[in-house]
């Protein structure tokens, strides 16, 4: 240990040294409008600074420290940290507490990362633990799917939990929907939300005009989008990845500005409101019927509860995600499904195979829009009210967090992800405006250190010599 | 034609704007092959360091706008500079041999943050300052409308060309520039022959960093304002000139700003300005369909 602690100090006093660099403009000087018309005065943040440059370079000693085999010391800094962060003691912003506090943790997590990851290793080795490791994989999904259908007969589903949950799945339905794009045949597409709008777009406006029923809308919301995917699709799907990003992103961006300032259409930034919700066989969910209209209550016989038609929705979108899941999963056994994951593999190889790769990549692209479509309109519809600002960039950023995340091209994944980075949020409403930033430093996070995303392991979707048959596997 | 001419004064300024931010997007993809995200977001810090730092010369009490600008150039220069090398050493060359979407989808994250933090720590409402120089004059007059051009456009158009030229020779005639042409033409020989690839890839985001810090401090003496979201349309836009310059390609990043000023302004000016941003992405969108490898740009031959 001797001869490194110098060299430690010293990369941690670089680290502390850049940090205080980057921070010292940015958060030393807080720029605040002094009123009067005297313009911009300073808020001075140093002493922030100066606490979190430090906790910076205690941070990156013990990232050091535990890099290099000295993972006591490391514990004991990350619970100094975490001690100091939850302590009464005067900082002066409880973000800094946060700050302190979840420092510390990493770190600890950091250091025994090791000693746990052995531990499971050895765990999954044993017998008991290969047959639980099988017995997982297999079940895990079922028993989330009958977590998710019996959800609403627990005592939990109160209004917040149902809520919730509606949101957490229609993610769960645009990551399936994406991962058909970015997971299976490999085109980044960061345009995704277009498509969603599109779909809530045709919803509101299909039925604010014309009076059609959510049932009737449905469809044709997904073939909309559908068609856009292709009309948009066409033209670039030539392009390389990255640039078939950007391009996605313009597309996005455009039909985003075009939403927001073709006015006659689509009413502009104020929106469109009043959205009739979906019906069941034709009864409203209101607790006073509209005029030749019959509600739910009155159809079942039952005593109105502002709660059903969360439910309802609630299995909608269930109904919805999990037809998106089932449909992929039998698009991946036909030959366009695999010729997808082989595109994504190798697009020179599938190309000397004769494998058409626009046309592939335009079906991909196509119905993964056109489950955002779906999602669209069941959005509008859970809403009531729309408008372009539902549909930024940013909200396709996050659909492709999930999918990333969850490991690109896994559906259980997918789930996982959004369950984590959708439902984690809402239920730490303290994390208030702090959520996006910790947004994209996890994005980066797990490039860096997971980027194959939380589900890595892929089965593929044949194998030439099925295990046990002799062959190499 | 006084209106034209007008129009033609004001996309050149904006252009040379679009043009410093584009070179980092087009020395980063040339020697790396990734679209660097998160450069827009560095021009926009480079914006929020550059206003800071006139409200300090203010307060010190440098009252000649010439020192200020001089000052304030260099300092937010140089603390973007660390931004750019900050950003390339922690979330993208841990990825460099990940696969190839990798780098994309980090340097989103990355953008996604700096936004965000910069809105935290400055909040989310437009900073109006930045206006220490006023006045021009009139060119000419002609149908009852004056052209005018004011200083500071000269002064925008003359920063512009002076660090053009700078860049170009420092890319033709220094080691350094030798080493980056060596790294993007064929990065393990290079390193075979000596050149140190990490520091030259470092120095390759530091300067374009640099050069998006004096792209953000002329935006703000121009525009007055700024706000943690500038970053993401100008971002865009220097990358659709990039492109469309050929990218990789120095002059053609210059080229590109122009046009795409042109475009943006006379679309604005003659056609309706709610749609400009479309323009720019409509443009965007035509050059990466009909021609990929840009006006000055090589095409490009994969390699299997």
């Amino acid at each position: 240990m001797g001869p490194r602690l110098p060299l430690m100090l010293k990369d941690a006093g670089l680290t502390a040294f850049v940090a205080a660099a980057l921070g010292i403009f940015i958060v030393g000087f807080r720029t605040v409008d002094q009123g009067g018309g005297k313009g911009l005065g300073f808020d001075y943040h140093l002493v922030d600074l100066v606490v979190a440059v430090f906790v910076i370079f205690i941070g990156r000693l013990g990232l050091s420290m535990a890099a290099n085999g000295l993972r006591w010391p490391a514990i004991v800094l990350g619970v100094a940290m975490i001690v100091a962060g939850a302590s009464p003691m005067k900082l002066p912003s409880g973000f800094l507490h946060w700050f302190v506090a979840l420092g510390g943790v990493l770190l600890v997590i950091r250091a025994i990362w090791p000693w746990a990851s052995d531990a499971m290793g050895v765990a999954a080795r044993t017998p008991s633990g290969v047959a639980l490791g099988k017995a997982g994989t297999k079940w895990f999904g079922w028993l989330l799917l009958a977590a998710a259908v019996l959800m609403p007969f627990t005592p939990l589903a109160d209004q917040k939990t149902m809520d919730l949950g509606v949101l957490i799945l229609t993610y769960v339905m645009l990551g399936w929907g994406l991962n058909i794009v970015v997971g299976l045949a490999g085109l980044l597409d960061l345009g995704y939300v277009a498509f969603y709008a599109v779909g809530a777009y045709a919803y509101a406006l299909l039925s604010t005009h014309y009076g059609l029923g959510f049932w009737t809308v449905l469809p044709l919301a997904g073939m909309m989008a559908a068609l856009f995917g292709i009309v948009l699709g066409f033209p670039v799907l030539r392009l390389r990845g990255d640039y078939l990003a950007i391009v996605t992103l313009g597309f996005g961006e455009i039909i985003r500005l075009v939403l927001l300032n073709w006015f006659d259409l689509t009413n502009g930034p104020a929106g469109i409101g009043s959205i009739p919700g979906p019906t069941l066989f034709g009864a409203v969910f209101a607790e006073t019927p509209p005029p030749g209209k019959q509600t739910v209550s009155e159809m079942l016989g039952i005593a109105f509860d502002g709660n059903h038609r969360l439910i309802f929705l609630y299995y909608i979108i269930l109904g919805l995600a999990l037809i998106t899941n089932l449909f992929t999963q039998r698009m991946r056994r036909l030959p366009v499904g695999r010729a997808w994951e082989a595109l994504r593999e190798d697009e020179t190889a599938c190309q000397a195979l004769g494998i058409n790769p626009t046309n592939t990549k335009l079906t991909a692209f196509a119905i993964g829009a056109m489950f955002a479509g779906f999602a669209g309109s069941f959005f509008a519809a859970k809403q009531r009210f729309i408008s372009p600002e539902s549909f930024v960039f940013i909200e396709s950023a996050i659909i492709l967090a999930i999918v990333v995340l969850g490991g690109m091209g896994s559906q259980i994944g997918v789930v996982l992800a959004a369950v984590l980075l959708i439902g984690l949020p809402e239920w730490f409403r303290d994390l208030g405006s702090y959520r996006m930033l910790a947004f994209g430093l996890a994005m980066v996070l797990i490039m860096v250190f997971k980027p194959r995303g939380l589900i890595s392991h892929r089965e593929p979707s044949i194998r030439l010599h099925p295990a046990g048959s002799g062959g190499g596997g | 034609m006084a209106y034209f001419t007008q129009q033609l004064i004001n996309a050149i300024t904006l252009g040379a704007i679009y043009g410093l931010i584009a070179i980092g997007y087009t020395m980063v993809y040339g020697i790396i092959g990734m679209i660097n995200f998160a450069h827009g977001e560095v021009f926009m810090i480079g914006g929020f360091i550059s206003l800071i730092g006139f409200i300090i010369c203010g307060s010190l009490g440098i009252s000649s706008a010439p020192i200020a600008i001089v000052l304030v150039l260099l300092l937010a220069m140089s603390f973007s500079a660390v931004y750019g090398w900050a950003i390339e050493r922690t979330a993208y060359r841990p990825l460099r041999g990940s696969f190839r979407l990798a780098p994309l989808i980090s340097a989103i994250g990355v953008s996604i943050a700096l936004q965000n933090y910069v809105q935290l720590a400055q909040g989310a409402r437009p900073k109006p300052g930045g206006q220490v120089v006023s006045g021009g004059f009139n060119l000419f007059t002609a149908d009852g409308f004056d052209v005018r051009v004011t200083w500071l456009q000269i002064i925008i158009v003359l920063v512009t060309v002076v660090l053009m030229a700078g860049f170009t020779w420092v890319i033709a005639k220094t080691s350094l520039g030798r080493q980056q042409r060596a790294c993007e033409q064929d990065m393990k020989m290079a390193a075979l022959l000596g050149v140190n690839v990490d520091r030259t890839i470092s120095l390759t985001f530091v300067l374009g960093a640099a050069l998006a810090a004096v792209a953000g401090m002329l935006f703000l003496m121009y525009y007055g304002v700024v706000d943690f979201f500038i970053g993401f349309l100008a971002g865009i836009k220097a990358f659709t000139a990039a492109v469309l310059g050929g990218i990789g390609s120095l002059p053609g990043a210059m080229l590109g700003g122009l046009l795409i000023g042109l475009i943006e302004v006379f679309w604005a000016g003659y056609f309706s300005s709610e749609y400009k941003d479309v323009a720019a992405f409509a443009i965007l969108v035509l050059v990466l369909i009909f021609r990929p490898s840009g006006l000055l740009g090589k095409p490009e031959i994969e390699k299997v």
